[in-house]
């Protein structure tokens, strides 16, 4: 049973995938509501750079953009130390892959959010402002809850999508689930059985993730009556 | 960026001078996935939605797995894990087949895309008016026909959005190819990125290629809805009350 020996690797590859993904998440959430707040604010400097955001960054494959930014950016610190006369700077591949797939993943939560938003009633906003709310306290009080409640069928979807594009980071670099299964793989020369413990890791995540989301949906909108079919 | 592109245009777009490369090859991966994959969903998704509770429990397995798990890890397991089994190397058949870069990537991305093309198709079956299926048997269809001629034409027309954001994310993965030596875009940008060091240039030029393919995949995919599904599109008010204006004067609907 030599292969027994790899699986605290697994483990440990596992757990960074499920950490760089929820860091990532929260990373993607924020930029994501910025976004969808600046596409609806209806001011036009806002709206041209929050436009070219989402459709840039949604037309062109995360892959792609990954190794675009992820070796720009280390580029573009060398450049600096480089005429600063500093000494170089090696950024972190984790910080890199969090930017980059939170970057990457805002453009489709802002969409999402955008979404929610226009399913909101306008007639909360209305009566909160009859009733004397600030737009503060309007967008706190009345607004985000339903929003919650409106965007989760979407953040779902996107959290699922985001845990498998972390497969990715393995290519730029990353020690993740990905690239600790490649590495028991070729030592035991057993790539088979390893990818294929990877793949029902990530089965085993996706589950889980449902099984939480549901849970949430449940908290967030079980007051909601839907119609029954 | 004017004299890269001058020196490595080909590559990018058709051929590195040996072989197919660049968008061309990217172009294929595409096709050849999305159709392969749309033909094989319809006979999973008619299974799926059948009364045989086996039968549908079996292909729901295959596409939960396959939507779970990342394509890059299917397209490892494929390309370097299966190769590894001995009667895979003794058939002398499949042993060519998962040598051969091309076959392997091109099977798991079919494998991939069906997966979620099914489950896509399943939906819009389930959404099938009720009305329109009873209304079939009524008038004595079979089963066949009833599937080919009723069915199926309608759920295709109502899958139409959601097959375009899937073939956009197909071409997402198709990025994948690299990995397993396919000369795909990415894979010719990483190699003239090696070359020259320009890396900004290459990796920009290279999303800038996808950026066109993608918007010429929804340019078309709204044609195709422009054209399949105008009979869902509101009706301009104007010309809804020419229409029935007629209907009323001859006193017919009262």
């Amino acid at each position: 049973m030599q292969w027994l020996e790899y699986l605290p690797l697994i483990a440990k590859g596992a757990l960074s995938t499920v950490e760089l993904a929820l860091v990532a998440l929260v990373l993607a959430l924020s930029l994501g509501l910025i976004t969808a707040l600046a596409k609806l604010s209806g001011k036009p400097w806002l709206i041209l750079p929050a436009q070219c955001y989402t459709t840039l960054i949604r037309g062109i494959p995360d892959l792609a953009l990954m190794l675009l930014i992820f070796y720009t950016i280390q580029i573009g610190v060398n450049q600096f130390t480089d005429k600063l006369s500093l000494g170089r700077f090696e950024i972190d591949p984790f910080v890199a892959g969090v930017m980059t797939l939170g970057f990457i993943y805002g453009a489709y939560f802002a969409e999402t959010f955008r979404g929610a938003f226009l399913a909101i009633d306008r007639g909360q906003a209305e009566a909160a402002n009859a009733y004397g709310l600030s737009s503060r306290q309007t967008f706190q009080k009345v607004l985000l809850p339903q929003l919650v409640r409106f965007a989760l069928p979407g953040i779902s979807n996107n959290w699922q999508v985001l845990v498998k594009a972390t497969a990715l980071v393995s290519i730029i670099g990353l020690s993740d689930l990905v690239m600790a299964a490649q590495e028991a793989g070729r030592s035991t020369h057993n790539t088979l059985m390893f990818m294929v413990l990877a793949g029902a890791v990530y089965f085993c995540l996706s589950g889980f993730s449902s099984l939480l989301l549901y849970w949430i949906k449940n908290r967030s909108a079980g007051w909601v009556r839907e119609a029954e079919l | 960026m004017i004299d890269l592109f001058q020196t490595y245009w080909q590559s990018f777009l058709w051929t590195d001078g040996q072989q197919w490369s660049g968008v061309i090859v990217t172009l294929m991966l595409l096709i050849v996935s999305t159709i392969g994959g749309f033909t094989l969903s319809i006979p999973l998704a008619l299974g799926r939605v059948s009364s045989s509770r086996s039968l549908s429990a079996v292909i729901w397995l295959y596409t939960y797995t396959f939507r779970t798990t990342p394509l890059y890890v299917q397209l490892l397991i494929i390309y370097s894990g299966l190769y590894s089994l001995a009667f895979i190397q003794d058939t002398p058949v499949l042993n060519s087949f998962f040598r051969d870069a091309y076959c392997c990537t091109l099977f798991a991305f079919v494998l991939n895309e069906c997966a979620y093309m099914t489950e896509i198709l399943v939906g819009s079956i389930r959404a099938s008016s009720r009305g329109e299926v009873e209304a079939g048997r009524a008038f004595g269809l079979s089963a066949t026909v009833l599937n080919l001629k009723v069915i199926l034409p309608s759920a295709l027309r109502r899958a139409l959005p959601a097959y375009s954001n899937e073939v956009i994310f197909m071409l997402h993965g198709t990025t994948l190819a690299f990995t397993a030596t396919v000369p795909d875009i990415l894979k010719v940008a990483r190699d003239v990125n090696a070359e020259t060091y320009a890396t900004f240039t290459t990796y920009g030029l290279a999303s800038l290629l996808y950026l066109m393919i993608s918007f010429c995949i929804i340019v078309s995919f709204n044609r195709a809805e422009n054209r399949w599904l105008k009979y869902l599109k509101p009706r301009k008010a104007k010309q809804a009350i020419d229409h029935s204006v007629p209907l009323i004067k001859e006193g017919s609907l009262v």
